[in-house]
């Protein structure tokens, strides 16, 4: 018994080395990843965005396909930036639906007719409800909605060129 | 020149340290016992070369020399003086020359000063700190070299992170790590002792002034410290289990176990392979916290040095110094005789709970610290926060105030339960009557630890005086008063901790000039907001009148911003009054010309320093009272043999 004791703190101490090293030449990974993954979309129902597109509820996301859904606002540059992307992934057979976040009618179409309009559908979230029932944080966002209205996957911040094949893989995966 | 002598006395004194290693080594275990001889002055020399070497740093940022890259990289013309010499340890490189410093002049004093420790051990002590230095010398001038040139020397600095250029920053760190590094002594008394298997009440006598010494300089560094991101931070908090925080708080809980521990096999001869054990812990603690710091495999708001190179160097320090001497502790201990035995009801039992309390709070902050690195082994992200600490570590904390209580008033050797009890008859009248009023005016206001914090403070507090009680004042010895100085202290910063948490009252409101502002009987006229330039930052300033009943008083909460590095800082204005802190943060504009304001008032909160610094106040007297009657006893000693021949 005394034995073991005497010899415990070393082994403890190993251990905590172990742990040390792992914990240093583990490759950083400094993302946030969302809680929301795998829970289901919570429920809303959102008024039109734009002039020219239907509104927005959350059981329109659960058809059975998986579909992209992203926040944005008109007064949000990286959501300019972005606009590109989601006309490349729309190109290759997404289906895109959009939310503005703290936004006005008269703005979004505007943005709409300056970047291109790859939605399908857009919701106004005038006070930035849904986007706080999201767990999101900030725009640009976007979330993958499987078939059955669960969040796959959740990206934060805008899209560039070189994830757009990550995104589609990622929509095939979800099916 | 400067730079490179700096470099070579370095250099020197590794070179000394290799020398001290084999020279204690060969003369002990290779039957030379000439080459002890030069242990001791390869000690001293190592000393006054780190010294030199750190003077020297200093001397560079005082005269701004931009030649070298660690000043342009952390100090900047313009500073203010006290900046740029504070500054030589505001980084990763000059704090650890730092600590090399402390390190190599704790060697030299315990070379020049330690005289009860027997010589074999004494110079095994000596070779163990060699052993110790070593690496870290090693680190330094292999992967961070303060010395280093830049060239072409760029025409100014880049400047000091406006949050360090604070007054504290020259006092806390270097009395924090006068404390941290201190206790590699005990680390290599231990080492000392395994090696040579002293381990018996005379060792502890010897070693007991220095795990003293370290353990007020840390005590002391901790409360500075903890003031300083009080006042500075601007969130009106003390403490933010921040793991750098953890990393002063894990070795000062060790060393205050050590403390005890080392008492009793002092006093006892018992408890000798567990003292051990503690002495080789609180070091490692030091180097742990170190190493989680520098490496930057836990998130904290102190990371200035994050570089996974020096990671695995600290990391291979760690495996091989605290690996070695728990390795050294497993081969050795087994011989050495068991400590004396003690009976269950005896002030030893208190003191052994004492240390089982203080472990296992050491044990769960550890945990608490290292959890995000755990579970990120295992590929899940979480952060721990102060609500974990608070709950758990509070309850224990509170534990030990009522151990601490009942210690001093149980005799040694053995007691009887019953008269423990009698003697601790007026302060649990205390809690009652606390208890009881607590109840009665703040039931329901008030959370249940800051309650029961309250409660303990208060009786605690006097049960610390009771080892007074009855006895010839004039005739107890200073280390008595010492011991009851620093428990007073706990229960007063207890006190300071719950008040803070029960009473305080914060408001936070947007006022523009002209408006009065009424909480927690203070009204505050917010007067007006200028510009003002100071040395190297300019600021807005805000001029308030406070008054409580009384005359007003005129504060100042600024919103500093600095140009190199462009940062913001809030200074907060803090009013002292004697039952507690107005703590005033001037924030952001908010549209049509009004201000945000923080305003707290918090009562007593000044009790948790004062409390600090009569904890540290109580060791300094417990370490002058033992040395003093040491040396009168040696001196009554040499008077009665003069007398006899």
């Amino acid at each position: 018994m005394r034995k073991l004791l005497i010899w415990l703190p070393l082994v403890l101490f190993l251990g905590f080395i172990a742990l040390f090293a792992s914990g240093l030449f583990q490759p950083d990974d400094r993302i946030i990843h969302s809680r929301l993954v795998g829970q289901p979309l919570p429920a809303f129902s959102l008024p039109a965005a734009a002039s020219d597109r239907p509104p927005l509820a959350s059981a329109q996301l659960a058809t059975g396909q998986p579909r992209l859904l992203n926040t944005f606002a008109s007064w949000c540059v990286p959501c300019a930036a972005e606009a590109p992307q989601l006309e490349a992934l729309q190109k290759a057979g997404a289906q895109i639906d959009g939310i503005a976040i703290r936004d006005a009618r008269a703005d979004v179409d505007a943005f709409l007719k300056r970047n291109g309009n790859p939605y399908a559908r857009i919701g106004l979230d005038a006070r930035s409800a849904v986007q706080i029932a999201l767990g999101s944080s900030g725009v640009p966002e976007t979330f993958i909605i499987d078939g059955k209205g669960r969040i796959a996957y959740q990206h934060i911040g805008d899209i560039r060129a070189d994830d757009v094949p990550m995104i589609l893989d990622r929509l095939r995966a979800a099916q | 020149m400067i730079a490179e002598t700096g470099l070579a006395a370095l250099w020197l004194a590794a070179a000394l340290a290799l020398l001290q290693l084999i020279l204690a080594f060969a003369g002990l275990k290779g039957g030379k016992p000439e080459l002890l001889a030069a242990v001791r002055p390869a000690a001293v020399a190592q000393g006054v070369l780190t010294a030199i070497a750190f003077a020297l740093l200093v001397t560079l940022f005082l005269r701004s020399d931009m030649s070298v890259l660690l000043v342009v990289t952390n100090s900047h013309s313009m500073k203010p003086w006290l900046y740029k010499f504070a500054g030589a340890w505001g980084n990763h490189e000059g704090s650890m020359l730092l600590w090399v410093t402390v390190m190599g002049m704790a060697g030299a004093a315990v070379a020049l000063f330690e005289r009860a420790l027997r010589r074999d051990t004494h110079m095994a002590t000596l070779g163990g700190q060699a052993a110790i230095s070593l690496g870290f010398y090693a680190f330094l001038l292999f992967s961070s070299n303060p010395f280093a040139r830049i060239d072409p020397a760029p025409a100014d600095g880049q400047g000091l992170n406006p949050l360090l250029q604070d007054p504290g920053l020259a006092f806390h760190p270097p009395t924090l790590y006068l404390g941290y590094v201190g206790l590699s002594v005990a680390f290599s008394f231990a080492i000392g002792a395994l090696l040579t298997r002293q381990v018996d009440a005379a060792f502890a006598r010897a070693m007991r002034p220095w795990v003293l010494a370290a353990w007020v300089l840390l005590t002391l560094g901790i409360t500075a410290g903890s003031y300083w991101a009080y006042y500075e931070l601007g969130w009106g908090g003390w403490w933010f289990w921040d793991p750098v925080e953890n990393a002063s708080l894990m070795p000062w809980l060790a060393a205050t176990a050590l403390l005890h521990s080392v008492t009793v096999l002092a006093t006892r001869d018992a408890l000798r392979a567990w003292t051990i054990m503690l002495a080789v812990v609180a070091f490692s603690m030091s180097m742990v916290g170190t190493f989680l710091v520098r490496s930057g495999i836990l998130t904290s708001v102190h990371a200035f040095a994050v570089d996974p190179t020096r990671g695995s160097f600290i990391l291979a320090l760690l495996a091989l110094y605290i690996g070695g001497a728990l390795a050294l502790f497993g081969w050795r201990i087994g011989s050495v005789r068991e400590g004396a035995p003690f009976e269950l009801v005896s002030r030893e039992t208190m003191l052994v709970v004492n240390n089982l309390l203080l472990t296992v709070i050491l044990g769960l902050v550890l945990i608490g610290t290292l959890y995000p690195l755990m579970t990120e082994a295992f590929g899940h992200k979480v952060s721990v926060g102060a609500p974990y600490f608070d709950r758990i570590a509070g309850p224990i904390a509170l534990a030990l105030m009522v151990a601490m209580a009942a210690g001093p008033l149980t005799r040694w050797r053995k007691d009887r339960a019953r008269l423990v009890g009698k003697r601790l008859l007026i302060p649990a009248a205390i809690a009652l009557i606390v208890a009881i009023s607590l109840s009665v005016f703040a039931l329901g206001r008030i959370g249940i630890l800051p309650f029961l914090g309250l409660v303990i403070a208060l009786s605690v507090g006097v049960a610390s005086l009771a080892p007074l009680w009855k006895r010839n004042l004039r005739r107890t010895p200073l280390f008595t008063y010492g011991m009851v100085i620093a428990h007073l202290g706990c229960a007063v910063s207890l006190a300071g901790m719950a008040c803070d948490s029960a009473f305080t009252v914060e408001k936070l409101v947007a006022a523009r000039p002209g408006d009065t502002i009424q909480t927690a009987g203070w009204t505050l006229h917010f007067r007006k907001i200028a510009p003002l330039a100071g040395d190297n930052w300019t600021a807005l300033q805000a001029d308030i009148d406070v008054s409580r009943g009384g005359g007003s008083v005129l504060i100042h909460p600024q919103s500093r911003f600095f140009a190199s590095p462009p940062t913001t800082t809030s200074e907060a204005a803090l009013l002292t009054r004697w039952n507690g802190q107005l703590y005033v943060v001037l924030g952001e504009e908010v549209e049509g010309g009004r201000w945000q304001l923080r305003v707290w008032w918090k009562p007593f909160v000044t009790l948790i320093w004062l409390g600090g610094v009569m904890i540290a106040l109580g060791g300094a007297m417990a370490l002058v009272g033992r040395e003093r009657r040491g040396w009168l006893m040696k001196w009554r000693a040499r008077k009665a043999t003069e007398v006899a021949a």
